[in-house]
Order: structure tokens, then sequence, then C-alpha cells
């Protein structure tokens, strides 16, 4: 590089008005044999290709690692649990109920309702709640570009939590015998309104022109809504208890049904953050620069953001507040797969599955007094080990 | 490419009740470079910005005979280039992603780069010898490498016209005219149409084929540089004291700050 510096400084240094020929300018490829740079511009484009491949290799091999992760995960967190069978029969009665595959487990059917009716559903919903809060995070933190979002930052657990706490105060007597859990939809409802609050005071003052006046939004409404959620909690001490452990965040007692509510919410967070991903690198270059590459960034924001607090809403009113999820995963793929989002937004879904299902085992074995929550166990093991990547990798 | 002239019909640009920028209008020939200098504050970024869109505008811009209002945002960026003043730089994308991003507007929605997106990247990677870099952090560049980087991403972008806003006030003197000898090779290679706001006068004066001198958002000259830069009106415009001296070779206008108050 010295050595073309040095041309240029040359070149230009001569004349001021520059009007030296420049050889190594010119447009055919051979370029003048007089003038090293076209063999180092063609061994350039080389490299570049080698360069460019390699980086696709490492995509993929991420992509395998990931799924490597999800599927591990999976068969660990159903082959560990306080009653049912022998936990390495787990793994092979799993393949003996894939299609066409037919082999003997020595898992009694007692046992397989056992893995399938109260582990699976646990582990589905832990997928589904752990991919929706790191695909949710990453997607936020890059709209945003700001790397202190988590997926809550603009109400949803605010608005979640508030909306339960309602329904508990309120409501529970009355409730009893309905067929649909109403604290769900509730929470549902109040996250995806409170949210919407955010955006339109953030429109109001902002024009939602920068992420910024969003983001503020997000702190002023959040407030607000915890306040009113702590005057309902002091004027109702006896469900306190209730609250609290709602609020923690818990995947026991998950069933097929819980997965079912979720679904549908999660695969569109997924997909719409999927298609994104070259949207989300845009942004990382700031607002100005994304509109003068023909991205329509208001609207584009608002997609992604519908999208993350729409994932973000449905997994929290079933699952409560798991904190640490949404902030960490994107950041530590970051520091492990790189920053772009070509890979974060893969990569956050399937470790970030992956890594709430591990989570969610030691949880269950340490069940006494009551069963440890998630996000504490998310907090424990998540903290350490993402202080050692912050550590060991260097971001630049 | 093509090759496009930009045609502004009184442009102006209003922040409130601040007219950052009066009616505005002139016509900048294909592959010409049109230098805009005056102090800050004097309406400079808010002339690019308008032909950019990035700031709501009156009047109208034509690039090669096309109107860019009411064009879509992926076209209008296929017709102009922007390179802003103090860009933001992510410290940890390849200097290939960065380059990468300047094909965003030929990409579709759900779209992703194709082969030919890559060749274009790369031939402007090597273009502007940034060959070794490709793979390197934009975190780990020096500010002239940055410049030059940020320079191959809105030319990936294959516009015929580029605004470049005060390309050169972070660089040295070595690389402030490494950067501008650049843009000359570039616009005399592609016959790219260039219209750039620039503080240091003297390489105004020398770089741009025409200058506009801004103040208070009006035009208080234009023309040659030697027409514009006369020690009385920098006087009056920049509040500064100078001398001016014209090269008797080659005619090129020197400015040299004097010590003393203007008179």
């Amino acid at each position: 590089m010295t050595r073309l510096d040095d041309e240029l400084h040359v070149t230009g240094a001569g004349t001021g008005a520059g009007d030296v020929p420049r050889t190594s300018t010119t447009p055919s490829p051979a370029g003048d044999p007089a003038d090293g740079a076209s063999e180092g511009a063609a061994g350039a484009t080389s490299v570049l290709d080698e360069a460019d491949r390699s980086e696709r290799r490492r995509d993929v091999r991420w992509l395998v690692s990931g799924l490597a992760f999800l599927v591990g995960a999976v068969v660990v967190g159903a082959s560990i649990g306080p009653a049912g069978p022998e936990w390495w029969r787990v793994p092979l009665a799993l393949v003996d109920h894939l299609p066409l595959i037919s082999l003997d487990s020595g898992v009694s059917e007692a046992e397989w309702n056992i893995v399938w009716q109260i582990r699976m559903p646990r582990v589905v919903l832990g997928g589904l709640v752990g991919a929706a809060l790191s695909v949710a995070g990453a997607g936020y933190q890059g709209v945003f570009r700001n790397p202190l979002v988590d997926p809550y930052l603009l109400g949803a657990a605010a608005g979640a939590g508030l909306g339960a706490t309602l329904v508990l105060t309120v409501g529970r007597d009355a409730t009893v015998g309905w067929p649909i859990d109403p604290v769900q939809t509730v929470a549902f409802v109040f996250a995806l309104c409170t949210v919407a609050v955010t955006y339109f005071v953030g429109a109001a003052f902002g024009g939602t022109r920068s992420g910024a006046t969003l983001v503020l939004a997000g702190v002023a409404v959040v407030s607000f809504v915890t306040a009113v959620q702590t005057f309902l909690l002091q004027r109702n001490l006896d469900v306190v208890r209730e609250v609290f452990q709602w609020i923690l965040g818990r995947l026991s007692g998950s069933t097929w049904s819980d997965v079912r509510v979720v679904t549908p919410y999660v695969l569109v967070a997924v997909a719409v953050l999927l298609l994104h991903r070259r949207h989300l690198d845009v942004f990382r270059v700031g607002d100005e620069e994304a509109a003068t590459l023909g991205v329509s960034v208001q609207r584009t924001r608002l997609v992604i953001v519908v999208a993350a607090t729409l994932g973000t809403a449905a997994v929290v009113s079933v699952s409560g507040l798991i904190g640490f999820v949404g902030l960490v995963v994107p950041h530590a793929i970051r520091l492990m797969a790189g920053a772009t989002y070509r890979r974060v937004i893969p990569l956050s879904i399937l470790f970030g599955g992956g890594f709430l299902i591990l989570a969610d085992v030691p949880g269950r074995m340490l069940t006494s007094p009551a069963e440890t929550p998630i996000g504490v166990v998310t907090a424990f093991i998540g903290a350490p080990f993402f202080v050692y990547l912050l550590r060991t990798r260097k971001v630049v | 490419m093509s090759v496009a002239a930009v045609d502004l019909q009184d442009v102006a640009v209003r922040y409130g009740s601040h007219q950052a920028l009066e009616p505005y209008v002139d016509r900048v020939g294909a592959g010409e470079w049109l230098g805009v200098i005056g102090p800050n504050g004097a309406g400079k970024s808010s002339l690019l910005k308008a032909v950019a869109g990035l700031v709501p505008s009156t009047g109208e811009v034509t690039v090669g005979g096309t109107t860019l209002r009411g064009l879509h945002s992926r076209r209008r960026a296929t017709q102009v280039a922007y390179v802003a003043q103090d860009p933001l730089i992510p410290d940890d994308m390849s200097v290939f992603d960065y380059v990468l991003l300047g094909r965003t507007p030929y990409v579709g929605y759900f779209g992703a780069p194709t082969g030919h997106d890559r060749d274009v990247a790369c031939s402007v990677i090597d273009r502007l010898r940034l060959g070794g870099f490709a793979t390197r952090m934009l975190g780990s560049l020096s500010g002239g490498e940055r410049q030059r980087v940020v320079l191959a991403r809105a030319l990936a972008q294959e516009a015929p016209v580029l605004l470049l806003d005060e390309p050169t006030s972070a660089l040295d003197i070595g690389h402030q005219q490494q950067a501008l000898e650049l843009v000359t090779e570039l616009r005399e290679h592609r016959r790219i149409t260039v219209i750039a706001a620039m503080h240091d006068l003297t390489l105004a004066g020398t770089y741009a084929d025409r200058l506009v001198m801004l103040d208070g958002g009006r035009v208080v000259a234009a023309g040659a540089a030697h027409e514009v830069l006369t020690a009385e009106r920098l006087g009056e415009v920049f509040h500064v004291c100078v001398s001016v001296d014209v090269d008797p070779d080659d005619g090129t206008v020197i400015v040299v700050p004097r010590r003393g108050f203007p008179a």
C-alpha cells in the first residue's frame, strides 16, 4: 500500500492541477505493462474472490454449528429430568419416533408419555422463547444501532407485566372456569398496546426521525407503566407472590397448547427478521446513509420493530420475563461469528433457542423449595460466559 | 452508467423558521466538478442534502432529465451517490461488506447481492487500491484509508452524480490531496458529475472546475477560482485576513491566511 500511496502522492504533488498522465487508471484490465499496479490489481481480484469464498464457507460452517447446537440442546433437554426413563434411552426413543425409522429403545409407553407430554412441550417452548427473544434483541439493536437495547425496551415486558397484574388482582376469581387463561391474552394485548403507545409518543415528539427518540419514549412509557403496576400491587398485597412468580419467568408446566399459542407469532417474527437481515446491515452505516442507498428507513424500521415486538409479546405473555437472553445472545454471536447480520440473525435463532433449552435443565433439577426461575439460570450461566467472551475476543 | 448533467431549479431548504438555503438555480454539466464553498452554516450541506433527498426541500432537481422528486428511493440511489461529512463507519464491518453496501439500490427487497454486484465491488476496490484491505475490519483502518473506503462505497453505487460533503476535512494535507486526486481520476475515467462542499479554499479552487460561494443561504459569488476567490470578498464573507496569489505558470489560485483582522 505504501508504494501506491507514494505514487499518488508524487503524481499529485508535481503540479497541483494534477494533469500528469496516470496510466494506472486505464480502464482496460490488461493495463499498461509499464505500470506494476495492473498486476497487483489482477492479483487483488483473485485474493478478493478467495476471501469472499472463505467468508461464505464460514457462513455455512456457522449455520451447521448452530443447527447442531440446537438439535443437541433438544436431545439433552428431552433426556434429563427428575422422573422418567434413563437418560441415555431417550435419544434412542426420539430416533425411534422419527418417521421410517424403527429401533428398540426399551422406553415404555408411560415413560415415553413423560418425555413427550411433559418434557417436550417445555423444550420446544424454551426453544421458541429463546429464539424469539434473541432474534428480537438482535433486530432492535440493529434498527436502533444501540448495543444496550433489549427486546423489552419499547415496553413489551412492562405492558405484559401490567396486563398480568391486572388480571391477577382484579379478575382471578371471576375467570376460574374460563377455557383459556386470560392472563396470557391480556398480557399479550397489553404488551402490544404499550409498544404502540411508545411508538406514537416517539413519533409525536420526534417525528420518529431518529431511533433515539423512540428509545427515550420507551424509557418514559416503561417507567409510567411500571409505576401503575407497582401501585396496583401495593393495593393488592395478597397477589404479590403470584405476580412476582409470573414476572420471574418460567417454562415449567408448559403444555403443547402453550406451544401452539406462541408458534405463529414466533414464526412471523423469525421469518420477517430473516428476510430483513440485509437491511439491518445497511442500517449499520446510519439512517442518512441508508436513505441515500435507497432504503426507506422509517418503513423498514417499523416493519422490523413490529415483527420483533409481536414475537416478544407472545413469548413474554406465556413464559414471563426471561431477561438477559435478548440482550446478550446477539452480542455473544457477534463476538464469535462476526457482526454481519447475515450471520447474527440466523445464529441468534439457533443459538438463542438452544441456549434457553439448556438453561432450563438445571432449573428443573433444583426444585427445592421451588423451581429455580429460568431467568436466574440464564444470567448465572450467561453472564460469566459473556465476560469470558469479552475478555478473549477482540471486537476489532 | 450514464453521464448526466444536474439541473437545479429554485432548490430551497427551510428548517422550521430558518431558511438554510435560498432558492438556488444552477446547471452542473455532465462530468463537471462544482465546488461549493462558504463559511460554516452558509447552506453548503443543505444544498447537498437537498439534492440527495435527505432533507425536505422545495424546487426541482433533475439528473440527466429525470426529476428526482417522487422517484422511488432505490431509483434515486442509482442516480445520486452521497458521501456524508462525517460518515458513520461501523468498526466491525469488513471493507468488502461495506463497499458491497453500495450495491444496495440494485438488490431487490428480499434479494441478495448477485455475482455482478460482487464483481462491481471488487473492481471498485481494485481501482481505489484497496485490494489488500478487503477482509480487514473498518475499525482497523487509518483516516486516509477510511476515506477511500467510503469513496469506494459511493462509487460502487455507479450513480452518475457524486455528492461530497467536505470529503477531506478530517484528513492531513497529504491524504487530502490523495483523496481529491482520486476523485479527479474517477471523474475523468467515468465522467461522473461531482458536487463537493469544501472547506479548503485553495484546494477547492485547484480541483473544482467552477466555484459557488454561499453565505447565509445565498449565492454571493460564482465562477472560476480567480473570479470567486478574491481577498476582498473572502474578508467580507469569512471575516478573515488573507492574501490571494495566482501562480503565473498554471493560474492556480492560492489563498494564504495573513495575521491581523480583516479590514
